[in-house]
């Protein structure tokens, strides 16, 4: 092979590993003619990213069931409490019996003989929606597509685990707030997610109330800081980008007043963002040295517009893309290269993307990213052909540390791999790649797959190692496991 | 004796998450199951992977020339650890209590010296051929002799189990076909085998530093938590064994049912033991253990079917007669299989003993073949189900004429 070709070959790897999901057999041979343009050619189909199934709703109707759920269920209580306390009060096992636990998972954990509780809607609905993103993973052909939503839904972080409206709605957040906006201008993704009902529950924003409004007036409860913090923090300027207490303070005071109608008062709006006057907190307000006149709703859309073409925004979004695509330590000139794209384009991330896919940097070797775990995840059901059922998937990412849709904290799971290169993540993928292994579809040889996914790249160690086991499934393990594997 | 619960809420959908110890089973229970008179046989095929040392498992005390190939692993019925003697000849490996005692009692038999008809050393294709039962390894096979088995039984009524059992993609070839099976595993995930986390460590050592030494801090880290007793017994790494007692359970329980599936098989991973293989302990020592705590398992969880079940437990091939240069063996040709359960005449080991002086070893290297793998399962198939030589020469053994059942395997 010459060295041009072993060049390209190399970047045919980038394109799918680096900027994509992973290869499927046969998708090396087509990214080798232009790696570079077959990563371009993606960016072009922004509307591949959209996800349109008729068995996943919109949110103000999955909010409406999940209301409708919880009243059946309070009803039910209310009949067995009155039931409860019409019995005697000898009866056995009241405790266990008793309406508040009933439906709760057993405490102690034993063994019980009810049986099994009927799937919850939130639970189904969750299901339904991340069945949809593991069967997208494993067949799209604009793997950077789902790569760019993965980024930007663990950047505007949900976790199901908030409520159960949170739970039924995390999926469909994603599809409204964050797929449409890929490739957009960034501030119509902060807006569209700062305004879902599924982030205004999840950050707070849904009880918080300007002191002085009418509701403040009538004794309701105070501010809440939450989503006014996090939207600086974390969505836009960033830890460091300059913003104080008085700031967040004086911006969760715009920021009142942006709710969802509550799906069982309203049977048109039920369920989607409105703005309350009654709780919003009137008033002109100062933010980062600039005054916002009092305008209802428009005043806290004009602050964000601002926060999201800030320099600091494009700072914190640049230096965020080239570590979580490129390198943990990612060269200045790459973050540099982004953020003059992200300030001249007035956050176009469709341009800021395009510089990240261009920049020379961006195609540096070797691999030194660990694939995150939902990444590792994502590739082994391309390479293998793993079912899309969800259940043993789920698990895999719990057990991975990055249940989906579930970071424990508003700052979404970590972006450098340093933080999956540590000894309990890499036992346990040990035991995740045999199960992928054991659960592959693939009917190709191991040797003919590994081949087909890596070619020259594939290291004569990793060839010899699959050679030597025990067992196909042992030998497709030992893939999954093989830096070349790991590594993107 | 095992103390989990993972039972009562194994038939879940969580619970096809795959193990190695999955179990596979025919979704119908055959019609002639519920007649009245005779048997309603139970038929169990436990596969392990990676070729099992049938001279260790099995040990021929009396020859000579074992002690010499074997060396510092042979087996010795004196000592600290002794061989339990089956017949004066052959001692079963010391980490199979179990078996000894169901040996003595006449309900496990051994065929030693026994192969498959596959000559050459791939795991992949010995596997393929002793699971598809063809004569020779094509690729694409399409289904299993045990499939092929169930299709030459009378259909009978649909196996009626909780909703939650499906059929998982991930049928090993020797259930594959036509017949419709059903997957079952235990619902927590297995933990890999400490030889697969060598395979991986001894892969990152040439080409990988920090995930080398990140992997071998974890595994340091597993070991400490396995010593120390602490946690799951099923997370602690070695948890191997309790594993496969745990697949055992589950498949026996649902064997055991009255309306359960008749028909099912196991594998067991991990017997490729190159490497400090052990003797009388180690490494095959802890896996023969895991063996004989599952044949426990299935005897306990059995109970009042035992009389009827018969367990065949096989292995791709065998491995060399002379120990390597690092205290394991390499691919080699023949080994032994068993035979346990109710069901079976045991207290014997069968096997036309080919010796393992030099010229007597197939290739100058493997205990050689005596007994085709083929006529052992016949014998069982034409005994508990009545299936003819013709059907099984044709069908379930294509191209096997020359093969005979050995008959007379069954009580």
């Amino acid at each position: 092979m010459s060295i041009t070709a072993s060049l390209k070959s190399e970047a045919a790897q980038l394109a799918l590993s680096r900027f994509g999901l992973g290869a499927r057999p046969g998708d090396l041979k087509a990214a080798t003619v232009d790696p570079r343009g077959y990563v371009m050619r993606q960016l072009a189909k922004s509307k591949l990213a959209l996800l349109s199934d008729p068995a996943l709703p919109s949110t103000d109707v999955i909010f409406r069931h999940q209301r409708y759920q919880e009243e059946m269920i309070r009803r039910a209580r209310e009949a067995n409490a009155q039931a409860t306390a019409n019995a005697p009060p000898s009866a056995p096992n009241m405790m266990a019996g008793s309406a508040p636990t009933a439906m709760m998972a057993n405490p102690a954990g034993k063994p019980t003989d009810k049986p099994k509780k009927e799937m919850q809607y939130q639970d189904a609905m969750f299901d339904a929606e991340v069945t949809a993103r593991f069967a997208r993973w494993a067949t799209t052909d604009t793997p950077l597509l789902e790569r760019l939503v993965a980024f930007w839904m663990n950047h505007f972080t949900v976790s199901a685990g908030k409520n159960g409206f949170v739970t039924a709605a995390t999926g469909a957040f994603e599809r409204e707030a964050i797929r449409p906006n890929i490739l957009g201008k960034f501030e119509t993704m902060v807006l569209a997610v700062e305004q879902h009902p599924v982030m205004l529950i999840y950050l707070d924003n849904q009880a918080s109330t300007g002191p002085n409004s009418r509701a403040g007036n009538n004794g309701a409860r105070g501010l809440n800081e939450n989503l006014a913090r996090e939207a600086l923090e974390l969505h836009t300027l960033g830890v460091d980008g300059g913003y104080t207490q008085a700031d967040v303070t004086a911006f969760a005071r715009i920021l009142t007043g942006w709710i969802y109608t509550d799906p069982s008062n309203d049977d048109v709006y039920g369920g989607r963002f409105t703005f309350a006057p009654n709780r919003h907190e009137p008033g002109d307000v100062s933010v980062l040295g600039k005054t916002y006149p009092e305008g209802g709703m428009e005043q806290g859309e004009a602050a964000l517009r601002d926060f999201a073409r800030h320099p600091a925004t494009a700072r914190h979004i640049a230096t965020k893309l080239a570590r979580a695509f490129v390198s943990d330590r990612p060269p200045a000139t790459l973050v540099s290269r982004l953020e003059t794209a992200f300030l001249n384009s007035k956050g176009d991330l469709a341009v800021v993307t395009r510089a990240l896919v261009e920049a020379p940097e961006s195609w540096a070797l070797p691999p030194d990213k660990l694939r995150s775990p939902d990444e590792f995840l994502a590739a082994s059901l391309r390479a293998l052909d793993i079912p899309t059922d969800c259940e043993p998937l789920l698990n895999a990412l719990n057990v991975l540390g990055t249940p989906m849709w579930r970071a424990s904290g508003p700052n979404g799971y970590p972006i450098d791999s340093s933080a999956w290169l540590a000894p309990e993540n890499i036992t346990t993928r040990l035991d995740v790649a045999l199960q992928f292994a054991h659960r592959g579809r693939t009917t190709l040889e191991p040797d003919v797959l590994a081949a087909s996914l890596f070619a020259a790249r594939l290291s004569l160690e990793t060839k010899v190692a699959m050679s030597r086991a025990e067992s196909r499934e042992q030998a497709l393990a030992l893939l999954l496991m093989a830096p070349e594997f790991q590594r993107r | 004796m095992v103390p989990h619960d993972h039972f009562s809420r194994a038939v879940s959908r969580r619970s096809l998450i795959a193990a190695s110890g999955g179990l596979f089973a025919w979704s119908f229970i055959p019609r002639f199951a519920h007649a009245a008179q005779g048997r309603d046989p139970r038929f169990i095929t436990i596969i392990l992977r990676g070729a099992m040392d049938g001279l260790s498992a099995v040990a021929p005390v009396g020859d000579p020339d074992y002690v010499v190939l074997r060396d510092s692993i042979a087996l010795s019925v004196t000592g600290d650890k002794p061989a339990l003697p089956l017949d004066g000849f052959f001692a079963l490996h010391p980490a199979m209590p179990q078996l000894a005692r169901l040996y003595q009692a006449g309900q496990a038999l051994v065929v030693h010296a026994v192969a498959t008809p596959y000559r050459d050393r791939s795991h992949f294709d010995g596997q393929d051929c002793l699971e598809s039962g063809y004569e020779t390894v094509a690729a694409n096979l399409d289904s299993g002799w045990l499939n092929r088995t169930l299709q030459s039984l009378p259909k009978g009524e649909r196996v009626a189990l909780p909703s939650g059992l499906g059929v998982g993609s991930i049928t090993p070839l020797i259930l594959r076909g036509p017949a419709p099976v059903l997957g079952w595993a235990p619902p927590s995930l297995p933990k890999a085998s400490d030889d697969f986390a060598a395979r991986v460590a001894e892969l990152y050592a040439i080409r990988d530093r920090p995930l080398y030494d990140a992997l071998t801090e974890g595994l340091k880290i597993d070991a400490i938590a396995a010593k120390a007793g602490m946690g799951d017994a099923l997370k602690a790494r070695g948890g191997e064994i309790e594993q496969m007692k745990i697949a055992a359970t589950g498949a026996a329980r649902l064997l055991a049912t009255e309306d359960g599936p008749r028909i099912a098989s196991l594998s067991f991973n991990g017997w490729d033991t190159h490497a400090n293989e052990g003797g009388a302990t180690g490494r095959l020592a802890q896996l023969l253990g895991g063996l004989d705590a599952a044949v426990l398992a299935f005897e306990q969880a059995m109970k009042p079917v035992w009389k009827d079940t018969t367990i065949l437990v096989v292995t791709e091939f065998g491995r060399t007669a002379k120990i390597n240069g690092t205290v394991g063996t390499d691919h080699g040709t023949a080994t032994v299989a068993f035979l346990i359960g109710g069901a079976v005449k045991g207290g014997r080991v069968i096997a036309d003993w080919p010796g393992l002086k030099p010229a007597n070893l197939f290739e100058g290297r493997d205990l050689a073949p005596t007994t085709d793998l083929r006529a052992v399962v016949k014998g069982v198939l034409a005994d508990q189900w009545g299936l003819s030589a013709a059907v099984m020469a044709e069908r379930i053994f294509p191209g096997s004429a020359s093969v005979s059942p050995l008959r007379g395997l069954m009580a």
